[in-house]
């Protein structure tokens, strides 16, 4: 169950062209997650499959149905929203029973089932409160609780933790993919921070202005982006990118190296500069590097207990297994 | 630095608040009053405020003379009545135009408000025609109907502001939760809405309550409601201002008492949404 494939789903509202016609099958059981940054068409994707928003031509399947035409009602899928969107004037209990009665099951089920995803996500204690009586992360929780009881073909989550603060964030997306693990249905997620997509997603779609870039596994994204767009949208800190004369020297137009990638010394060759902002992290120290051949200062990562002085003139050497090239239209060629 | 409130200036504006109070209230106390005296006492010259002889006279002859409950009765069906009517027909109007607005909603929304511009009784003659087609002259089902229908644009209007107030993404919720329309409307929506749609409809029931036009043009004895019952006391000759007073004070007795119970209601209801 929980196989969803798109086949030419194109969506416009009036004459602009959101999504141009695309294609995707997210597998049974897969956590699928669409990246990419604000305005990129992924909500509106998501949209789409929950049939919220009709799709402007192609066709949505769920399991090999042509689901095009069910409302969202139908469909057997199960959205968390960012807003959580949970019914103010419910209790608790209310909102995560919502579906089930929907569905017309029989108390007693309902009340088991409510009672079963309340203990899974340590909501017990707060069944009869209302929402407006919750914490933030307790909201989403609620959310949650509300889309697993009627165990739907998929769940479909939509940038679900960004109202959460940093702590908070890092909890839930534990959360929610050891949920993944438990329950391994199908989930696709929308959020636009990829640290985010590369923690949880078993497949990453990255979408700019409606196209999908790449499609792939978190790792096969970071270590083989197809374009220059992935290059510089996964990975944090960013990849470095360098045009010019040292690009040249590749036969690329543009090459990338991945702050990682980078090797720093105080006497030795490569590309000298100066040392700008060194950011500390404890384990790691990233250091914002000008050098005197090229313009975009370099990001270099390099151990946690280096101590360089602001204005120290270093010498970078880059790891040429790892270099990526670029052409001029931004496409890999190596 | 905080604003202080000083006991002058609270007094100051307390004393100011029941003078305008007042002020609106006073043609209604006066009615009241007046209900009580004699008719010689209720046009002498200089009006007599609180010291007249006490009477209840004219409710005794009022009551003789017309029978009060069966005015009342119609008031009371007309008004609820077109205020449910209305209530119905408005909530998945206004559903759809605050949840799935399309171009021409604001337009539709506006012309809805225009048709209350117009002056009824420019409408009366075909209106009367149509009630003599289907016989709904002198009807509680004609009033109720042609009551709910002036009174639609406001309850619509009002119930359209309520509604865009309520985020969008709750309903979705609903859909995804699978609930169907109907779902939706009656156990997210409307329970949502409930002050929004209880101060609306104690506004119509007020509004049609009051409405003397249509209910005064389009009765003659079986339907007639608390509105037909005044003016069957108001003599050109304006002789029988007591007796005109206690019909009057009859007739605006249960919607004074309604609104003065659920003024709460009314006043968050009509300065909802103005601050969030």
């Amino acid at each position: 169950m929980g196989r969803i494939v798109l086949d030419k789903v194109s969506k416009s509202f009036g004459t602009t062209e959101v999504i141009p016609p695309l294609d995707l099958t997210i597998e049974e059981g897969e956590f699928a997650v669409f990246v990419g940054p604000s305005g990129c068409g992924k909500s509106t994707l998501l949209r789409l499959i929950a049939g919220l928003e009709d799709v402007s031509g192609g066709v949505v399947k769920i399991n090999g149905e042509d689901a095009t035409a069910v409302p969202p009602a139908k469909r057997g899928l199960a959205m968390v929203f960012q807003s959580y969107a949970l019914y103010p004037h419910m209790s608790v209990r209310k909102n995560i029973a919502f579906p089930l009665r929907m569905a017309k099951l029989d108390k007693s089920e309902i009340k088991q089932r409510v009672e079963d995803a309340a203990s899974v996500l340590n909501l017990t204690d707060y069944l009869d409160r209302r929402p407006g009586q919750l914490s933030g992360g307790q909201r989403q929780r609620v959310a949650i609780g509300r889309a697993i009881v009627r165990e739907p073909e998929a769940f479909l989550f939509d940038e679900p933790l960004s109202n959460l603060d940093a702590a908070l964030r890092v909890g839930m997306r534990l959360e929610i993919s050891e949920l993944h693990k438990r329950l391994a249905t199908t989930m696709i997620y929308v959020t636009h921070d990829q640290v985010e997509a590369m923690t949880m997603a078993d497949k990453i779609v990255v979408l700019q202005a409606g196209v999908i870039e790449q499609v792939g596994s978190p790792l096969e994204l970071y270590r083989s982006p197809r374009n220059k767009f992935v290059a510089g949208f996964i990975g944090s800190p960013k990849m470095n990118l360098l045009e010019g004369s040292e690009a040249a020297r590749y036969n690329a137009h543009t090459i990338g190296i991945r702050p990682e990638h980078l090797t720093v010394s105080t006497d030795g060759n490569g590309w000298q500069g100066v040392v700008g902002v060194s950011e500390h992290l404890g384990s790691d120290t990233f250091l914002h590097v000008q050098c005197d051949d090229f313009e975009p200062t370099l990001t270099v990562r390099a151990d946690g207990e280096l101590d360089l002085d602001y204005g120290a003139r270093v010498s970078i050497t880059p790891d040429l297994n790892h270099l990526h090239l670029f052409d001029h239209d931004g496409q890999r060629i190596g | 630095m905080a604003r202080s409130v000083t006991t002058q200036r609270k007094v100051f504006n307390t004393l100011l608040a029941w003078l305008i109070g007042l002020l609106i209230f006073f043609p209604i106390l006066w009615t009241i009053l007046t209900s009580f005296k004699t008719e010689a006492q209720a046009i002498n010259d200089p009006p007599l405020f609180l010291f007249f002889d006490w009477t209840l006279e004219n409710y005794a002859v009022v009551q003789d003379r017309s029978n009060y409950t069966r005015y009342l009765w119609n008031s009371v069906i007309i008004a609820i009545g077109s205020t449910i009517l209305g209530v119905l027909i408005a909530i998945p109007a206004a559903w759809s135009m605050a949840f799935i607005p399309s171009r021409r909603t604001k337009d539709i929304l506006l012309w809805m408000l225009s048709t209350k511009m117009l002056p009824a009784v420019g409408v009366l003659y075909p209106i009367y025609l149509l009630f003599i087609q289907l016989k709904l002259l002198d009807s509680r089902l004609g009033l109720t109907i042609i009551l709910m229908l002036i009174n639609l644009p406001i309850i619509v209007w009002m119930l359209y502001t309520y509604f865009r107030e309520i985020p969008g993404e709750i309903l979705e919720a609903a859909r995804m939760d699978g609930a169907g329309l109907k779902d939706e409307i009656l156990h997210v929506l409307t329970p949502m809405a409930i002050p929004g749609i209880a101060s609306t409809v104690l506004l119509n029931v007020i509004l049609a309550w009051n409405e003397a036009f249509w209910t005064l043009n389009l009765t003659a004895a079986k339907a007639a409601p608390l509105t037909a019952f005044i003016a069957s006391y108001s003599s050109p000759e304006g002789l029988f201002y007591a007796k005109l007073s206690a019909a009057s004070t009859m007739a605006i007795a249960p919607i004074l008492i309604l609104g003065w119970f659920s003024q709460k209601q009314l006043v968050r209801g009509l300065t909802f949404g103005a601050v969030k």
